[in-house]
Formats: C-alpha cells, sequence, structure tokens
C-alpha cells in the first residue's frame, strides 16, 4: 500500500474526530431534566392521550394537528377515549401547560432540539 | 487495487442511499401511526360553497374603515411597520388606485377621496394558488384562499402572481423585535414569523367558531361590509348584489374576486 | 481526474484564494441575512424580487446556452467545436450551480427548501423549474465527466453516454423556457405579460452565453497550453452575432406593441426604464448603457475585420455580456414589479449585504467553473491537445 502510514493517520484523525460527540458524551453525563408540570395540568392528571405516547409522540400529533385544524378545517380531536378538544397548540396545550419554560423549553434543550413552533406561537405569560 | 478501491466506493455509496431510503420510510410510518383519533369540524363551524364580501363604498367613512382595520389588525396580531416593508391584511386606497384601468376623468368627488378598503379578494380563480410551489397556499372548498405559514418556504411567487398586491411578506423577524415590545393584542392568535408570507384568511379560525370575519363584526351597525355565501340565492350578499350595480378589482384578469364594492 | 486540480501555477492558487474569500465574504453576510430576515435586502413589499432572482435568471440563459456548442458539434458534426464542448458543458455547471444558490439565497425559510419535493406541485412553474435546472445539472456533470475521462484515456466515449447527450439539447431550450414562464404567465404583471418572452430569453442567452466562452476560450489559450482553435472562437462569435441581433429584434418587438397600441400597461414598463416614470427613473441609466452597449457590440461584430481581430473581438464579446447582463440581471425582473398593483412606484436599490452574497454567490460559482476547467484544460494538456 502506498503512503501506508499517512493514510492511518488521516483515517485515525477522521474517526475521532467524527465520534467526539459521541466520546464527549461517554466521559461528561449530564441527568435528563424532569419536566415540570404546571398546577393545572397536574390537576387534570391526564393530557390528550396517554402520557408515555405524549412522551415518546407529541411531535407527530402536534404535526397532524397541524395539518387537520389549518389544511383541512378540522378543528376538534376526538381522543381515543373519545373527550373531545379544540386543536390548538397555543390554546389548547399552553393552555393547559402554561409553563412552557419549565415543561417545553428545558427537554427541548437538553435533546438539542429547537422546534419552530415558537417563531409564530405565543407561550402564555408565565405566573411567577 | 485501482478497481476494487472504486468498488469499494461504489457499493458504499449505493448502500448509503438504501439506508437512507430505509430510515426515511421508517420515519414515514411513525408519522402515520397513532390510534386513528378522529378529526372533525366545530359543531358551530359557519359552512359555505363559496364565501364572498359585499362592500358598501356609501356607507364607508374614515371612522367606519379605521373600525374595520383595527378589529382585523388586533384578530390577527398584525404588526404595525410603517415602511416598504409593511404588513397588511385589509387598509385603505383611493378609486384610483383600486379600480386602475376603469378611471372616469370626471369623477364625482365623493367617490374620487372615499376611503376604499381592500383586501384579498379569495378569487375563484387564484393566480397566487396556481403558482405556490409547495401548496402553503391554496383554495378550500369554501372559496377561501388559505394560508398555510408551517408550509411556505418564502420563495415569494403568489406576491408576484397575485395582481391585487394583497400579500405581504415578513421581512422583519416580528416575532424577536416588534412583539418584544409590543404585547400582541390578541393572545389566541399566533404571530408571524420571518420569511413567510401572510394575508387575509377571511378569519378562517373564526368561521370555524361560527363567528363572522372580524371587519364585519366591527361595522355590523353600517352594514358596510357584508359577508355571505354566494352560491346561497337566499344569502344577504346575493340580495344586495340583486339590488345594487356591484364592481370588482381587475375582472378583466379572469381571477373572479369575491369581493364585490357597491359604488 | 480531479486530482489535476491539485496541481497548478502560483497564479491558479491565486485566484482560487481570491474566490475562496469572497466566497466567504458572501457566506458570513448570508449567514447574516439568516438570522435578521431578508429585510437586510433593499427588497420590499411592492418589489419584492430584487438582484438574486434577477442574476438567476440572466445565469439560466448562460447555462442553456452551452447546447450552441454541444448542438453543432454532436447533431452536425461541426469538428472544430469537438474541443470546445467540455468547456461549454462546464461553463453550464458552473452557471447552474449559481441559479440554486441565487434561488437558495433568496428564500424567505431556505431551511424548508425540500417542501418543493416533498409537496410536489405540478401546477406551479417554479416546481418544473427546479426539475429541469436540476437535470440539467446532472446532465452536464455527467456527460463532461464521462466524454473527458475518455478523452483522457485516448478512447472514443462509451455509447450509453449519446443518449444522454441527446436529451441535453433540448433540455437546454427546456430550462429557459420553463424560467421564462415563471414570469410570461403572471396576470397583472404587464411587463412580462408577453409571449415572445421565452424566445427573448432564449435569443440573448444565446448570445451572452457563448460571448462569455469566448471570452473563456482567450483566457484559456493565454494561461495553458490548450488552443481551443481560432476556427472554434470564429464559428462561435457568428453565433453571438446573429443571436445579438434576434436578440435586439425581440426587443423591438416589444416596443412596436407597446408604443403604436398606446395600451398605457404595455408602456409602463418601458417608460420606466429609458425615461422614468412619475418621476422615478432609477433604471434610466442603467437601461441606456444596455441599449448602447447592445447596439455597438452587434455592430462591431458585424464588421469581419473586428470579428477576426481576437482583441477586438474580446471587447466585442465583453459588450455583448454586460448588455445583456443589465437586460436580465438588472432591468427585467426588477421593472415587472414597477408600477405595483396600485399604479404607484417603489424603487429597490440592493443593499450592501445583497450585494456581498451576490458577490460571494458569483465568487462561488467562478470557484466551481476554475476547478472545472483545470480539470479540463490539464487533460487536454495532457494528451497534448
Amino acid at each position: 500500500m502506498y503512503n501506508k502510514g499517512k493514510i492511518i493517520i488521516g483515517l485515525v484523525i477522521f474517526v475521532v474526530f467524527f465520534t467526539s460527540p459521541f466520546l464527549y458524551g461517554l466521559v461528561k453525563t449530564s441527568p435528563p431534566p424532569e419536566p415540570e408540570l404546571s398546577p393545572k395540568a397536574k390537576e387534570a392528571k391526564v393530557c390528550v392521550e396517554n402520557t408515555e405516547f405524549m412522551k415518546e409522540s407529541h411531535m407527530q400529533l402536534l404535526n397532524n394537528w397541524r395539518d387537520e385544524a389549518v389544511r383541512n378545517g378540522k378543528r376538534l380531536y376526538v381522543a381515543t377515549d373519545g373527550k373531545e378538544y379544540v386543536v390548538s397548540l397555543q390554546n389548547t396545550c399552553l393552555g393547559c401547560h402554561n409553563n412552557a419554560s419549565k415543561f417545553c423549553d428545558q427537554c427541548h434543550n437538553y435533546a438539542g432540539v429547537t422546534p419552530y413552533c415558537w417563531e409564530c406561537h405565543i407561550e402564555p405569560k408565565e405566573k411567577e | 487495487m485501482e478497481r476494487s478501491r472504486r468498488r469499494f466506493l461504489k457499493i458504499l455509496g449505493i448502500s448509503t442511499l438504501g439506508i437512507g431510503t430505509i430510515s426515511s420510510v421508517d420515519l414515514l410510518a411513525m408519522v402515520g401511526k397513532g390510534e386513528e383519533p378522529a378529526y372533525t369540524p366545530e359543531p358551530d363551524a359557519l359552512v359555505g360553497k363559496r364565501w364572498a364580501l359585499v362592500v358598501d363604498v356609501k356607507k364607508l367613512d374614515e371612522e367606519t374603515t379605521q373600525k374595520a382595520i383595527e378589529a382585523c389588525n388586533r384578530a390577527h396580531n398584525i404588526p404595525h411597520f410603517e415602511d416598504e416593508e409593511e404588513i397588511k391584511w385589509i387598509w385603505t386606497d383611493e378609486y384610483e388606485h383600486v379600480f386602475p384601468g376603469q378611471e372616469a376623468t370626471y369623477l364625482p368627488e365623493e367617490i374620487e377621496k372615499k376611503p376604499f378598503l381592500l383586501l384579498c379578494n379569495h378569487c375563484a380563480n387564484p393566480p397566487c394558488v396556481r403558482v405556490c410551489p409547495t401548496q402553503a397556499t391554496w383554495q378550500r372548498a369554501d372559496g377561501i384562499v388559505m394560508m398555510d405559514q408551517h408550509r411556505c418556504i418564502g420563495c415569494r411567487y403568489c406576491m408576484a402572481g397575485c395582481p391585487f398586491g394583497a400579500r405581504s411578506f415578513n421581512w422583519k423577524d416580528a416575532m424577536n423585535t416588534y412583539w418584544k415590545e409590543h404585547e400582541p393584542p390578541n393572545p389566541t392568535y399566533p404571530v408571524r414569523g420571518k420569511g413567510v408570507v401572510e394575508k387575509c384568511t377571511l378569519c378562517a379560525e373564526r368561521l370555524a367558531e361560527g363567528k363572522i370575519p372580524a371587519c364585519v363584526e366591527a361595522v355590523q351597525d353600517s352594514k358596510a361590509i357584508v359577508f355571505g355565501d354566494l352560491e346561497d340565492p337566499n344569502s344577504e350578499v346575493r340580495q344586495l348584489l340583486r339590488e345594487h350595480f356591484a364592481i370588482r378589482r381587475k375582472p378583466e384578469l379572469g381571477t373572479s374576486p369575491n369581493v364585490y364594492y357597491i359604488v | 481526474m480531479l486530482e489535476t486540480a491539485l496541481k497548478g501555477s502560483k497564479k491558479y492558487w491565486l485566484l482560487l484564494l481570491v474566490l475562496v474569500v469572497l466566497h466567504g465574504i458572501g457566506a458570513s453576510a448570508f449567514l447574516y441575512q439568516l438570522k435578521k430576515g431578508l429585510t437586510v435586502t433593499g427588497m420590499s413589499r411592492d418589489v419584492s424580487w430584487g438582484i438574486y432572482i434577477a442574476q438567476f435568471t440572466f445565469l439560466v440563459g448562460v447555462a442553456a446556452s452551452a447546447v450552441m456548442v454541444v448542438l453543432p458539434y454532436y447533431l452536425h458534426n461541426v469538428k472544430e467545436f469537438g474541443k470546445i464542448t467540455i468547456l461549454g458543458e462546464f461553463l453550464a455547471v458552473a452557471a447552474v450551480s449559481m441559479c440554486l444558490m441565487f434561488i437558495l439565497v433568496d428564500l424567505g425559510k431556505p431551511m424548508r427548501m425540500l417542501n418543493v419535493i416533498l409537496h410536489p406541485t405540478p401546477n406551479s412553474v417554479l416546481f418544473w423549474d427546479m426539475i429541469v435546472l436540476n437535470g440539467y445539472l446532472f446532465l452536464n456533470i455527467v456527460i463532461g465527466w464521462v466524454v473527458l475521462s475518455a478523452e483522457r484515456k485516448e478512447i472514443p466515449p462509451p455509447k450509453w453516454i449519446k443518449p444522454f447527450i441527446y436529451v441535453s439539447i433540448p433540455w437546454a431550450v427546456s430550462i429557459h423556457t420553463v424560467t421564462a414562464f415563471l414570469y410570461a404567465g403572471l396576470p397583472g404583471r404587464h411587463f412580462w405579460l408577453t409571449a415572445i418572452m421565452a424566445a427573448r430569453f432564449l435569443a440573448s442567452a444565446f448570445a451572452a452565453g457563448p460571448a462569455l466562452l469566448i471570452l473563456l476560450c482567450l483566457i484559456v489559450r493565454k494561461v495553458s497550453k490548450f488552443d481551443p482553435g481560432k476556427e472554434a472562437i470564429q464559428k462561435v462569435s457568428k453565433i453571438v452575432l446573429y443571436a445579438m441581433i434576434v436578440s435586439i429584434f425581440f426587443v423591438v418587438l416589444e416596443l412596436f406593441t407597446a408604443f403604436y397600441s398606446q395600451i398605457p400597461w404595455h408602456m409602463q414598463g418601458f417608460v420606466y426604464n429609458f425615461v422614468g416614470l412619475h418621476g422615478k427613473s432609477n433604471l434610466v441609466p442603467w437601461s441606456w448603457a444596455f441599449a448602447i452597449m447592445a447596439v455597438i457590440a452587434t455592430l462591431m461584430l458585424l464588421v469581419p475585420a473586428i470579428r477576426h481581430n481576437e482583441k477586438t473581438l474580446a471587447v466585442a464579446c465583453a459588450l455583448v455580456f454586460i448588455s445583456l447582463w443589465i437586460e436580465k440581471g438588472v432591468t427585467l425582473v426588477i421593472t415587472g414589479f414597477i408600477p405595483n398593483p396600485f399604479e404607484t412606484i417603489t424603487q429597490y436599490v440592493p443593499t450592501v449585504p445583497e450585494l456581498a452574497i451576490t458577490v460571494g454567490v458569483w465568487a462561488t460559482g467562478f470557484l466551481v467553473l476554475t476547478i472545472l476547467y483545470k480539470v479540463a484544460v490539464s487533460v487536454k494538456e495532457e494528451i497534448g491537445a
């Protein structure tokens, strides 16, 4: 093989560079944040679907909500348990979870995601 | 050596492509998943076949027009920019600018100086919908030319396509500038981020709750703007059009506007 | 073959360095625009497309013009063009890349660009433009590379490439036709609403693109051992001449219809361009510069002695290129928005960040062009063409 040494050094640098975020994660871990429920959400006990589903798939659900409300004009969501909710991130979701910084942002920041919802949807004023 | 390396790279390329495809298929399946919950319109929603507005210009004065504009601006959190990057859903202008090409040389003064209310015409044959490359703007079954800011890529082809100047682009980042200094008047309605187009939606969000458009409601007493279904022969708009001579903006362009002006 | 781009003279590296620096300036201006929004440009509610879309429109023409050497060579066996088809194709690659970049920097939400593919919309001309431009880019990369690789091995190109070459010919016409349709089908934009828009676009493209190609050939001959050939350059210069005459003729047709009919909507755009409208006259110097340069260039090209002398030919080609750049890359797009739908006038002047981004995209395109031409020229030198 030509330039054996150079190629191997190059490969090592490449591998280290591209795995550096994972290597960093191995060394330094930070515990996941606990999303904090607002009093109103605590009282309601259950979201529009069960907690497990919401944790895992709230983004897909919101995608569907968005399309159904804006594009199909269907602004009422009949949940799996038969309860009805107005399809609205700003009014229904944030109406109950009225503490977006402690409920939404914490996890989003931790996971390094910046959902573009907040470019337009106003968060309700948080009560101190 | 030369040959096998090339082969290796080819296989690598093809398999990356393959993995990419498989994972995107997975993703699609995930989005489609869910418990098949149902979505329905709200029970009180207003239903029509071809929504239209009839503006009675004789009943419009400075005060009424301001009331209508103000109601819309508040309902839809429209930022107030006075420069060339302004955002407007409904506004006023004079006859010669509203009906260019139909100017009469010697107009009655009351018409010449009258403030005409302008807004999206919700054309039956809308060129903005025809040109949009992502269906971010489309025509609903009830005739409303709707706008989905989630979908818009900000190419502004619709602004070039609209012959009525009804569309505004968010040149500025209103969320992080204007709305940092001003309280959005309607906390139940979103604002718009930078880089998308917006325009009058004929208050689709209000119709869904059984309410008439905000501008119409604001001037309800004067009946200066009337809202209704053109396909319904008994509707108030049809009655008005039967009894009065009404004109539309630039009918020669074939877009078939659904906003009528009684002059 | 790409390795040939890694060995070059000091001047070659200096040129690359300059282009990379300009690219960097443009890229940082673009990041600024991404952060602040398109408010950093001179565009407005009334003039909602500006210099980005104008450059895009002009460069689609430059890209399409490759067909002016490819068609004679492959369909009519014009042997002189054998040496320069690769230069035409690589010019097309660079030009289409610039087109795509100009579209990208013009979008309000560039990160959502793929919505065009995710939600395909055949009734939108922009959807088709996306397809033909990307297709054309692909065709020219593949054809250029395959043919050049074969040339390097001094064997005839593989048979399977022939269909691609034949398809690329009408495809070149399609990219500029579709781009003209972006404008020519809009109700209420009177300046653009003309049936000969696509024809005008193609004619001016077939003048501006080959004019640039001649200039590039002259530069290549100066800086390398590869000679594209005097005969080839002379043949291309005749193409430039005729295309230029047709271009001017088409503009005259537009002027006749507008001013003989006296219909205000048809006249306004030209009035704004050449004398100003309602006291607004930003584009008047530009329009006259276009008209005067176009006429001088045509007259120069008409004289055989001027055409045969490569020094004067270069001047004429530069005039052709600059005048048509003004026509499509400055006046045509902007004037479409003047007057606005309310018959009032908002003028447009690009801002510094906007110009920086524009220069950055041009530099990036020329970076691509320089590297591709280096590869092509190195191969030609290697085989002693």
